[in-house]
């Protein structure tokens, strides 16, 4: 079996995983961080969004073996230790979850739009999370939640 | 998915040689088809030949009035390319539009054309920017390269390195969505250049990608978006689903060929 | 009220997010026993098929197996139905025998016919493929109406493929009625079968303890208790305290999780077979052909009306797809949820509906958020839409002319239920001026110059929630009782864990529930902890739905919780040496009336659990009770969803431009987490109307199988709502609460669909079902475009 390494969240961590396992699985079921989730299997849900060398990807479409090397960010990785990420503290702050199995991905998404577009219009921001599929707030606090974090982060 | 053995060379000729060492082996680019086809079993490769670790097929350079984009250059990097930008604006809107953002992140434009997915948007520019298509082996043009329903002219082993295109006087894309998958149900790319217009439509026909000629010829001599009104794909030639009927495509096509070149002004 | 606010009335930020924030969820699919095994369930690839024979050799024998078991191996008792329906003749309902895994005969795709348990998932994947079942196709029942021409049988056993025949209603005197009216509008309504595509897929793991002989599910369920009575009386004949159920945290049900399903008995009953715990959780590809869908009704509904359009009778005939197996509460959907609703907001003195219930070769099809009252709603505001249009009405003033009055409550409608109270010209009044309608023309004109169409759409509603009174829901048909429990515990030093039987997947309960106990017994939140979804911790519970939680579950809070005080207070009057009667109890303190001695509730805890002196004869040590709420009524929020579309006829795309809702859910607790309730509704709802609709071949197999086909709704598909509220209070419970869980999907789908028949009126359209897709919407256009063009 073939082994990875990476860096997840700061710390170096290796496995033997199999061709075929996806990052999402090493991510949950060898490193144990349950906190990326596996909503779909067509790749458009995204739950599974982590950031790979910083930009956003869907760990349930990418291969462990591909991600050999990279610096992977989780949710679990996003808060400074007890404090939140802006952007995390942005949807606490305007009830951008509900049943909280979308957050993880909608956060890691919501983040490398505020990086990557600081200024994203409404519009931008609706279509930025064209990849993410949330079934609980009708997306509106979503929205606020990430207007709010363009002006923290 | 089913297991594989995985291989991630360096380099084109080290990529090859280990597709061609391989039983019943693939290449995987950016993954964005391939990895959910694995997952649905729809697939069973021997081999997955890696192209992510092959420096010599990432980059943009634009020379004269072409730009080139090697074949591991993402969606993302084509969209926010200031180059691509400035000499092909659709072009860049084009992949600013592929899916959503983390498949901009993850996908490539050689990828994209090997797999030549009916529904995917790049073949479109390809084939009305009139692209010419570099493998490890030679030169194709657009119009050769794109043959059939998730079939191109690519032979077993051969791989995508590079695509040129010529940059046109003006172009636009314009993309109906898939309501439900947001793959295109129609889209238009309609471009005018120095020998005449060109339209190429994805999403919509039977045998893949396909190019109008009573758009252009119409468009050669007046280049309006009045010009293709009227014109209409034989819907014969047209796919049908639940999301959109044969002839419901083809009143797209038009619609979007209109707005195209409203659009490219 | 504490320090900041926490009370009720106040947007308390939730306890629960900082987990969810940061990846500390507790979901089914995260927890990992020792030893665990893995299962895949093998599903039927056709949609009705003879079993003849099934080889499992060659999977027993593959790498990592450890098992694998047939409907012949499963010798247990069959999935319950916990609702029964009388057909008009008195007949009970046909209930055919629901196997976990299927005996002798598949009867739709997706349906249960193996399990594989190996050391991974992906062994038990692919040992899977070596299984072979020798199907013999049958034909398949996929349209209601087919269903009912006979041919072939979903259930051979019961010889028709009519659940039941069920009416309310007296239908000569309605037919006399229609006979003398003024004018009679009629309207075909279909209501699109959903998929509720909560994003968390199901998942459960099954576990055994062979020293205690007790067995452990977790599994993502509404309703914990509910599973263990189904599936330990029913199913396995597991005696309650022998089995502990757990939902932890749960990604989003809308329904879809209530149901006793079999994949959660097939692990349970398979874990002591392989001695190890066994996990299963769904790909999403299983979802969609797994989970019971919702919806799918054919209608026929007529209006007869006086010369001022005053509605005078309503008659409703009804065809309910089941699919092809009785859910857990499916027959009691398109009945007691659905036609007891047809009165809306509206004074209709008469009305009947039959509803016929039908089997197929599909999905089961059960409760989705609404559960018959969306039907309802939309059957009846598309009706009420067309009788303005043929009476020549506005749609505001004909549904002025037949609103309830404010001053008629409490309201006994022709259908059985009785309105508390509710005000409906004030929703209205009040929806029609958060949404601008004034400025509508405007925008129409603006829309115009653009060359779009826009329209307008009304829909004006009541539900009835809060489910519900065990007396009226027993005479009804349910095999349970819908009450509520709570258990306030007090610890010595004066924090408190609750203990609920509803349950939260996503609604917010660990704060608004914390809310109701800082008001009453004056503590920060900080000091209050919500405990639900264990069996092992909670003493019963009937769960979440019907959006009930705060209604029944909260009020049973609230009943403990007097109960506590008035232990508190004779502790107090004991050591504060007074009258129980003089002790006063206000912001956490407990007061001789009239004096400066007092005791915070801390110091009362700590002396319930140190009684040095106490009168033991009169006053039990400790402070912890526990209370059961059945409620007197159905709770009845209403209100108005406002929507405005622009359609572009060259393409069939509608885009929603303003969504408006103003809904009378009775007393808000938190005003932020109702609001993201009903944004979340609403979302379902227009998801519903222009978006979303489960496709079926003609041979059974469903096309809209994963969200490349399913249209599930995306951020871009959406404008920022408007949602406000307007309170009347419920006048039979003490927290004055009805809910606010499903009034987003109820009101909003007609207005929709009014908005987009208002937009394309002019273009002769005039009807359109759901959903409103580009296609529907461009098809319907190219439908009527000689005959407009001609005009």
């Amino acid at each position: 079996m073939p082994t990875v390494s990476m860096t997840v969240n700061g710390k170096q961590v290796s496995g033997e995983v199999e061709g075929r396992t996806l990052l999402v699985q090493f991510l949950r079921e060898n490193l144990h961080m349950t906190g990326t989730h596996v909503g779909c299997d067509t790749s458009q849900c995204g739950a599974c969004v982590v950031h790979v060398n910083g930009d956003s990807m869907k760990s349930c479409t990418l291969l462990a073996v591909q991600a050999d090397g990279t610096d992977v960010t989780t949710i679990e990785g996003l808060a400074d230790g007890d404090t939140l990420h802006p952007m995390q503290e942005a949807f606490r702050d305007n009830h951008g979850l509900q049943c909280g199995f979308c957050t993880p991905g909608m956060v890691m998404s919501a983040v490398d739009l505020v990086k990557k577009n600081p200024k994203a219009s409404e519009h931008e921001i609706r279509e930025w999370l064209e990849g993410n599929i949330c079934r609980c707030t009708g997306y509106h606090n979503i929205v606020k939640s990430i207007q709010q974090a363009q002006q923290t982060m | 998915m089913y297991d594989f053995a995985y291989h991630k060379p360096s380099s084109v000729a080290d990529a090859v040689a280990a597709r061609s060492g391989a039983e019943d082996g693939t290449y995987v680019a950016g993954g964005m088809t391939l990895v959910p086809t694995l997952k649905q079993r729809l697939a069973q490769p021997s081999d997955l030949v890696d192209l992510g670790g092959v420096g010599e097929l990432k980059g943009i350079s634009v020379s004269g009035n072409t730009v080139t984009i090697k074949a591991m250059t993402t969606h993302a990097a084509v969209a926010n390319s200031s180059e691509v930008q400035a000499a092909i604006p659709a072009l860049a809107a084009l992949a600013g539009g592929i899916g959503d953002p983390q498949v901009r992140n993850r996908g490539t434009i050689g990828g994209s054309i090997a797999n030549n997915d009916p529904a995917a948007d790049y073949p479109a520019a390809c084939l009305a920017l009139g692209a010419t298509i570099k493998t490890d082996k030679r030169e194709l043009s657009a119009d050769d390269f794109f043959t059939g329903l998730f079939e191109t002219a690519l032979e077993d082993g051969e791989m995508v390195v590079s695509i040129s295109f010529p940059k046109p006087e003006k172009a636009a894309y314009q993309k109906f969505d898939n309501p439900a998958s947001r793959y295109a149900l129609v889209g238009v790319f309609a471009a005018k250049t120095g020998s005449g217009a060109r339209v190429a439509v994805t999403g919509a026909g039977q045998d893949g990608v396909f190019r109008v000629p009573a758009m252009e010829s119409a468009l050669s001599t007046n280049w309006s978006a009045g010009a293709v009104d009227g014109i209409a794909v034989d819907a014969g030639t047209l796919n049908a689903d639940i999301h959109a009927s044969a002839e419901y495509r083809a009143h797209l096509i038009t619609v979007m060929a209109k707005r195209a070149v409203s659009a490219a002004g | 009220m504490p320090e900041g606010g926490t009370g009720i009335g106040a947007a308390v930020k939730r306890v629960e997010d900082k987990r969810f924030l940061t990846g500390r969820g507790n979901y089914t699919d995260d927890i990992n026993r020792p030893n665990q095994s893995h299962a895949y369930i093998l599903r039927s690839p056709h949609a009705h098929a003879a079993i003849n024979g099934i080889d499992t050799g060659a999977a027993k024998s593959a790498p990592g197996v450890l098992a694998v078991f047939t409907g012949e191996d499963m010798e247990t008792g069959g999935l319950p139905c916990g609702w029964q329906v009388h057909s008009k003749d008195g007949s009970p309902m046909h209930e055919p025998p629901h196997p976990p895994l299927a005996k002798g005969k598949v009867r739709h795709v997706g349906d249960q016919v193996a399990v594989v348990i190996a050391d991974t998932y992906a062994q038990a994947k692919d040992a899977a493929e070596l299984i072979a079942v020798d199907y013999g196709p049958l034909p398949a029942v996929v349209g209601m109406n087919d269903a009912l021409k006979g041919g072939s049988l979903v259930h051979d056993e019961i010889g028709t493929n009519l659940c039941y025949d069920w009416e309310i209603g007296d239908e000569a005197q309605i037919d006399e009625a229609f006979a003398k009216a003024h004018h009679v509008t009629e309207i075909d309504i279909v209501n699109n079968r959903l998929i509720p595509n909560a994003m968390e897929p199901r998942a459960a793991v099954g576990e055994y303890d062979r020293a205690t002989d007790e067995y452990t599910l977790f599994t993502t369920s509404q309703n914990p208790h509910v599973i263990r009575l189904l599936m330990g009386a029913f199913v396995l004949s597991i005696p309650e305290h022998k089995l502990r159920v757990v939902a932890p945290d749960v990604g989003g049900g809308f329904g879809s999780k209530i149901y006793h399903y079999a994949e959660e008995a097939i692990v349970t009953w398979a874990a002591p077979r392989v001695g190890r715990p066994i996990k299963w959780t769904a790909e999403r590809s299983e979802s969609f052909i797994s989970d019971a869908h919702g919806r799918d009704h054919i209608s026929k509904a007529k209006m007869a009306m006086d010369s001022e359009g005053k509605f005078l009778a309503l008659k409703v005939e009804t065809k309910a797809n089941m699919g092809a197996y009785l859910s857990t509460f499916a027959p009691c959907v398109p009945t007691y949820l659905y036609a007891t609703l047809l009165a809306g907001v509206y004074t209709t003195p008469l009305i009947y509906c039959n509803v016929k219930a039908i089997f197929t070769n599909t999905v089961p099809v059960d409760a989705y958020r609404g559960a018959g009252r969306p039907e309802a709603t939309y059957l009846l505001e598309r009706l009420v839409a067309k009788c303005a249009h043929e009476m020549k009405m506005s749609q505001t003033d004909i549904r002025r002319a037949n609103f309830i009055p404010a001053d008629a409550f409490p309201y006994q409608t022709p259908v059985a239920l009785q309105y508390d109270s509710g005000n409906y010209t004030a929703t209205l009044n009040k929806a029609e001026l958060a949404h601008d309608v004034a400025g509508f023309a405007a925008r129409k004109a603006a829309s115009m110059a653009k060359g779009k169409s826009r329209g307008i759409g009304y829909s004006t509603y009541v539900e009835a929630c809060g489910i519900a009174p065990s007396a009226v829901v027993g005479s009804l048909g349910a095999r349970a009782g819908l009450y509520e429990s709570a258990e306030v515990r007090v610890h010595p030093t004066g924090s408190v864990t609750v203990f609920t039987g509803s349950h939260s997947h996503g609604q917010g309960h660990e704060t608004t529930f914390a809310q109701l106990v800082s008001e009453r017994l004056g503590l920060p939140m900080a000091n209050i902890e919500i405990s639900h979804g264990d069996t092992n911790k909670v003493q019963f519970g009937m769960g979440t739905y019907g959006s009930r939680s705060l209604a029944v579950g909260g009020e049973a809070i609230v009943k403990a919780m007097d109960k506590v005080v008035t232990k508190a207070k004779k502790i107090a009057a004991h050591i504060l040496e007074a009258s129980e009667s003089d002790i006063e109890f206000k912001d956490g303190v407990f007061t001789v009336a009239g004096t400066d001695r007092s005791m915070a509730f801390g110091e009362v805890a700590l002396a319930a659990y140190v009684p040095h002196n106490f009168p033991h004869d009169e006053l039990e040590p400790g402070l912890d009770e526990k209370a059961f709420y059945d409620p007197l009524n159905f709770t009845f929020p209403g209100g108005c969803h406002i929507c405005e579309v622009e359609v572009d006829p060259d393409t069939g795309v509608v885009s929603v431009e303003r969504m408006t809702a103003v809904d009378d859910v009775g007393r808000v607790i938190n005003p932020m987490i109702v609001e993201g309730q009903i944004h979340g509704g609403l979302a379902q709802g227009i998801g519903q109307a222009l978006l979303e609709g489960c496709v079926y071949d003609a041979d059974g197999q469903l096309v809209t199988g994963s969200y490349m086909d399913y249209c599930m709704p995306r951020a871009d598909n959406f404008p920022n709502f408007s949602a406000g509220t307007e309170v009347t209070l419920c006048a039979h419970n003490s927290l004055g609460v009805k809910g606010c869980g499903e009034v987003g999907a109820i009101g909003s789908p007609p207005a929709v669909i009014n908005a987009v028949v208002d937009a394309l009126w002019d273009l002769g359209v005039h009807d359109m079902p759901m959903p409103a897709t580009p296609q529907a919407v461009w098809k319907a256009i190219q439908a009527v475009a000689p005959a407009a063009a001609a005009e």
